[in-house]
């Protein structure tokens, strides 16, 4: 949206996948019940990076931030395989294995409840942008930043809170994947370019064109697996991502600029 | 003219140092500093003095390390020859992606983007061909010997990585000195002014990333001949894009030292703080990671850049 490219975001990912990891580990908590945790906590997590350290390191710079947040990316990277090795973990509920019915297709409970998760998620935030001043701020700075500045918007808090808020997207979505998920330190690293794919797919700064290039995405990541074999069909997912970028840089359904 | 003088004394320098000591860890610290700072120097030409922040640049490391891998291995060529091919090779991905990128006008992080996302493209490429020994890699034969780039003793790795450094920097310094050096600087700088004082903007990045991807694919090759072995995360892995660009940011970004200075810093300190945590992995990247956004956020022209701050 406010055309932040953070490469951080599948190491906060994976910080956050080993967050709900312990509090299921130690204290007990389901990972569903620990939205509450997870949301806010990884929230306060991205404002903070932002302010204390992407923006102050940025210098306004679009490559700055870039490198920057590559470099959280390792120090986050390597700091998990520092105090949790790298093995891969998982946890198990009661649910793990459950699945549902739904007409003819049988499907895993976890994935399911991950799927209406996502939906709200999306739609919570669909809703702030578009009717909190909030939203209208965000939106606003990613228009016109010298603007927003005039008439007397904090850009510099915004563009924190709306980092915050991509963190705390995170934080949801380790709270829906991990009962049908695993974390090791990299696991990050494999939702990286899909999240970007997906980003640039549906146009910058388009929340419905997110929500359709993620459904894209996923039917080819599906049907390059099936036909051209587990690994290779994964080339599907970054041919389309340089196609995109090289002939339709505005997505496939932005305005052009 | 004391920029050449500095390159040759560097130069024989380093090339003193076999005949100082004959311990291999020296050696084989003072082999790997050079390999980064090759990899750095060029990433350098590219971002440094073109301005185009390349996050892919394995994806002519690979290319390289894999054209020598292959020629050598399946078609039984000479080492050396293999060597020029990688080198054409290099400089024909480098044209390829440049090409495309450039002729669509992708600027900043949407060419970083775009180079990464070509890494990843050949990394799975190369997982899945048979051609290449797919996910188990290749390995060349070990045969010693001059004539076929392959040395029973350190110092000759020393004397070709050295080599290969010197055509770096002559390179850099050819770059801040000529008229093709001054048009590429211009682009990065600000490409629009640049078009329209007449500058080709498009050719001039082309023969950058070429030129960038032709001695990228060469320490591609000098890492398949020194460890005889590749594999596709080795080759287009993310780590080899990252090595290549701590370098030149940490050392000083556009200069013709930055990436080698980078370099030593980063691999003293890295020997450094292996020594002293040794039992953790990944002590090291984490100080590399920290040094990089400590570097963004207050040294944004490098270590370079404060020693010139400092002289009036």
């Amino acid at each position: 949206m406010l055309h932040i490219i953070n490469f951080a975001h599948g190491a906060a990912l994976m910080m956050a996948l080993y967050g709900v990891y312990y509090l299921h580990q130690k204290a007990g908590i389901d990972p569903y019940l620990s939205l509450p945790v997870m949301v806010p906590a990884m929230f306060a997590a991205g404002y903070a990076l932002y302010r204390f350290v992407v923006a102050k390191a940025s210098h306004g710079k679009d490559e700055n931030i870039l490198l920057v947040t590559l470099g959280i990316a390792i120090v986050l990277e390597n700091v998990a395989l520092t105090l949790w090795k790298s093995d891969t973990r998982t946890i198990e509920t009661a649910y793990t294995f459950t699945t549902v019915a739904i007409g003819p297709a049988m499907i895993a409970l976890p994935k399911l409840v991950a799927f209406a998760g996502a939906a709200l998620a999306a739609a919570l935030l669909l809703a702030m942008m578009r009717g909190t001043d909030l939203g209208r701020a965000i939106r606003a700075c990613a228009r016109e930043r010298q603007g927003a500045r005039l008439v007397g918007i904090d850009v510099e808090h915004v563009f924190a809170m709306s980092f915050g808020i991509g963190l705390a997207c995170l934080g949801a979505a380790a709270c829906f994947l991990l009962p049908a998920y695993y974390v090791n330190p990299q696991v990050g690293n494999g939702f990286v370019l899909i999240a970007f794919t997906i980003v640039v797919l549906g146009g910058m700064g388009s929340f419905a064109g997110a929500l359709l290039g993620g459904l894209l995405i996923g039917v080819v990541e599906s049907i390059g697996g099936l036909v051209l074999g587990e690994s290779l069909g994964q080339i599907a997912i970054f041919l389309i991502f340089i196609a995109v970028l090289l002939f339709r840089p505005q997505g496939l359904f932005g305005a052009r600029a | 003219m004391r920029q050449l003088a500095a390159i040759a004394a560097f130069a024989t320098a380093v090339a003193l140092l076999p005949a100082i000591t004959s311990s291999g860890v020296v050696l084989n610290i003072a082999i790997m500093t050079l390999y980064a700072a090759l990899l750095g120097q060029a990433w350098n030409i590219l971002a440094g003095f073109g301005g185009q922040f390349s996050f892919g640049h394995a994806v002519f490391f690979g290319t390289g390390a894999y054209a020598a891998a292959v020629l050598q291995a399946r078609f039984g060529w000479n080492a050396w020859a293999a060597l020029t091919a990688a080198l054409a090779l290099g400089a024909g991905v480098g044209g390829f992606i440049g090409a495309l990128s450039f002729r669509y006008g992708l600027r900043g992080s949407y060419f970083a983007l775009v180079t990464l996302a070509f890494a990843e493209v050949f990394r799975i490429l190369a997982n899945n061909v048979q051609f290449t020994g797919a996910g188990v890699g290749l390995m060349i034969k070990l045969d010693p010997g001059a004539a076929r780039f392959q040395f029973a003793d350190k110092a000759g790795y020393l004397y070709v990585i050295l080599a290969f450094v010197v055509v770096g920097l002559l390179v850099s310094w050819w770059l801040k000195h000529s008229r093709y050096g001054a048009w590429l600087q211009a682009v990065r700088d600000n490409e629009d002014s640049a078009a329209a004082l007449g500058v080709n903007v498009f050719a001039v990045k082309l023969q950058a990333i070429m030129l960038s991807g032709a001695l990228t694919a060469a320490a591609g090759v000098f890492y398949v001949q020194y460890f005889q072995y590749i594999d596709p995360s080795l080759a287009y892995g993310p780590a080899v894009s990252v090595e290549a660009l701590l370098g030149p940011i940490i050392g000083g970004l556009g200069t013709v030292w930055g990436p080698i200075l980078g370099a030593a810093v980063l691999h003293l300190l890295g020997e450094a703080t292996r020594g002293l945590v040794s039992s953790l992995p990944g002590v090291n990247l984490i100080v590399y990671g920290v040094l990089l956004v400590l570097m963004i956020m207050f040294l944004p022209r490098g270590i370079i850049g404060l020693v010139k701050c400092s002289r009036p």
